[in-house]
């Protein structure tokens, strides 16, 4: 076991539980903002202290409230990424770097090797306020390695910036923590990102941790609405089990699952992108109202009342590329149909 | 001209700027962590200075020093040291007078300090010590000269609690504010003149240092 995090923490009218288990991995921690990722962070890394809990890295007990244990920042060996990097903006680079390295004999041998590794020779002697924001993530990282954690906090690494930097850091930063031996956290709001950089994804709502889930188990088979919430699911219902298909009450619908439907099914989830439109009749189709339609850069969003729904139910989002709506003969009522295998069935 | 007054005044500026300079920054450090009703409370008290009239200073610090009083009876006793009418007696006015100043520039630099920098430096396995010498004070520095600065001019200009304390005693106790009310007492306008100018000197000056140190905090600031 790398890390393990059992924790509570009150804040106001907040209370945080998080628990989960990281091997040398890299672990995300997925949740809207605010949901208490940072605090879970700021945990682990002794800035903050739980009231209840345990934190266990590398079979050495960084918090226990039992045993009235608690390690200060400086004894966790835990670097922390954050979200500016919070570079001494009073040092250059090198000087930011060399502070990371506790012992005296090797800091200059180590800084060097860190300066050339990150590619930041050429920035040695300038101000973290001089530097452009990649140079500045850098600095941050090279500055964690050197001071040689067992474990990586990254918290939000790419909330500063914008999209076209971000992408590119984002294939920097990977390659970098490939490297890492240890446990790295990788906290984020942003699915797209956990999806391209992690393996496994605890899920993390209002507070509460939800599990942790393999990227298949999070985006193919969520088992939870909050779950499926963060892997980008936009349509929910409520759903009565019949057999091997769901009967929707808001939409006055029943939908086709292939296969049994367990009887503690409360909930459904459809994908915006898994509603498609049918020919007049087709098998399992069934007809719509066109409520309103939202065009995206690539994509266009159509809002659809299905006819059986009751009124004021929530739309059906449908999303398909702009070609195909624009091709559509009929806009103003359409039929759709959805995969059985596209159902998603949720606690 | 004796410029015994200017001498002692300034003397007695510098050394309650030093002390100021490191009580103003010890309590702005260790206040600012405290639970918040206390920290109100504390911050009143340290800031009255700031507020009440230097006579009611003046009054409060002989009830605590006076040779009749408890604590300067037992200095008197213990050392044969008198703690009022001495030159070095002014300190005592000096310091309570421009402790605020300190205090709270010094506190509204630490309370805009980006704790995540103190932070940053505790998981990368520096004391709390290092951080606040070798980060947040140099982050601070502005701030906290400005404070500097501003003490010793209000140190300089203290007249109301030092001539209650110190008297004034030419060649002994004289400071350039006493000296300046003792010579228009005495209707000398033109000695008064004289020391009215070199304090409005110095003053100007310091003001001057003041400023500067704002504008190269923010055009600082704003390049971040």
């Amino acid at each position: 076991m790398a890390l393990s995090v059992d924790i509570e923490k009150r804040l106001g009218d907040f209370t945080l539980s998080v628990r989960f288990e990281a091997e040398n991995e890299c672990l995300a921690l997925l949740g809207a903002s605010g949901c208490g990722k940072s605090v879970t962070l700021r945990c682990i890394a002794g800035i903050l202290t739980p009231d209840d809990g345990e934190i266990v890295l590398d079979g050495v007990t960084l918090f226990d409230s039992a045993a009235n244990i608690n390690l200060p920042p400086q004894k966790r060996n835990v670097g922390y990424l954050f979200q500016q990097y919070a570079l001494f903006p009073n040092m250059t680079v090198r000087q930011n770097i060399a502070a990371a390295v506790r012992d005296k004999q090797r800091r200059k041998a180590v800084t060097e090797e860190k300066l050339r590794q990150f590619r930041l020779d050429e920035v040695a002697d300038k101000r973290p306020g001089q530097i452009s924001g990649g140079q500045q993530q850098r600095t941050a990282l090279a500055r964690i390695l050197a001071s040689e954690p067992k474990a990586i906090l990254l918290d939000e690494p790419f909330s500063a910036l914008d999209s076209y930097l971000k992408y590119q850091l984002e294939v920097e930063l990977a390659e970098t923590l490939e490297q890492f031996p240890g446990t790295v956290l990788w906290v984020s709001h942003d699915r797209g990102e956990v999806f391209r950089n992690c393996r496994r994804v605890c899920v993390l709502d209002q507070g509460k941790s939800q599990g942790t889930f393999t990227l298949r188990e999070l985006f193919h088979e969520p088992v939870t609405e909050a779950a499926a919430r963060l892997s980008g699911c936009k349509n929910y219902a409520d759903a009565v089990p019949k057999g091997t298909s769901v009967f929707l009450p808001e939409w006055g619908l029943t939908l086709d699952c292939g296969k049994a439907v367990p009887a503690d099914i409360h909930r459904i989830g459809i994908r915006a992108h898994h509603v498609t439109p049918a020919a007049q009749q087709a098998p399992g189709a069934f007809p719509c109202t066109v409520r309103r339609v939202v065009q995206d850069v690539f994509t266009t969003t159509v809002l659809l009342q299905p006819e059986g729904a009751a009124p004021d139910t929530p739309p059906l989002r449908m999303e398909l590329d702009r070609e195909s709506w624009y091709k559509m003969p009929d806009k103003g009522h359409i039929w759709v149909t959805i995969q059985p295998r596209d159902i998603l069935l949720l606690k | 001209m004796d410029w015994y007054p200017l001498y002692n005044s300034l003397r007695i500026a510098a050394i309650s700027t030093v002390a100021v300079f490191f009580l103003g920054i010890f309590a702005a450090y260790y206040i600012a962590k405290l639970p918040r009703l206390v920290k109100g409370v504390l911050d009143v008290v340290l800031t009255l200075p700031l507020v009440l009239p230097p006579t009611v200073v003046g009054w409060l610090l002989l009830c605590l020093l006076g040779p009749k009083r408890p604590l300067g009876a037992w200095v008197l006793e213990t050392f044969g040291v008198k703690l009022v009418m001495t030159w070095w007696s002014a300190i005592f006015a000096t310091v309570v007078v421009a402790f605020p100043l300190m205090y709270r520039t010094a506190r509204g630099a630490f309370e805009s300090f980006d704790h995540n920098l103190a932070d940053a430096g505790r998981t990368l396995g520096r004391s709390n010590t290092w951080v606040f010498w070798r980060v947040q004070m140099p982050v601070c520095k502005q701030g906290i000269l400005a404070g500097t600065v501003l003490s010793f001019a209000r140190a300089l200009g203290e007249y109301g609690a030092t001539s209650m304390i110190a008297g004034y005693t030419p060649g002994r106790t004289a400071t350039i504010s006493t000296t300046v009310y003792q010579l228009w007492r005495t209707n000398d306008d033109a000695g008064a003149l004289k020391w009215v100018l070199v304090n409005i000197a110095i003053s100007a000056v310091f003001l001057l240092a003041v400023n500067l140190l704002e504008t190269r905090h923010r055009q600082k600031g704003g390049g971040r």
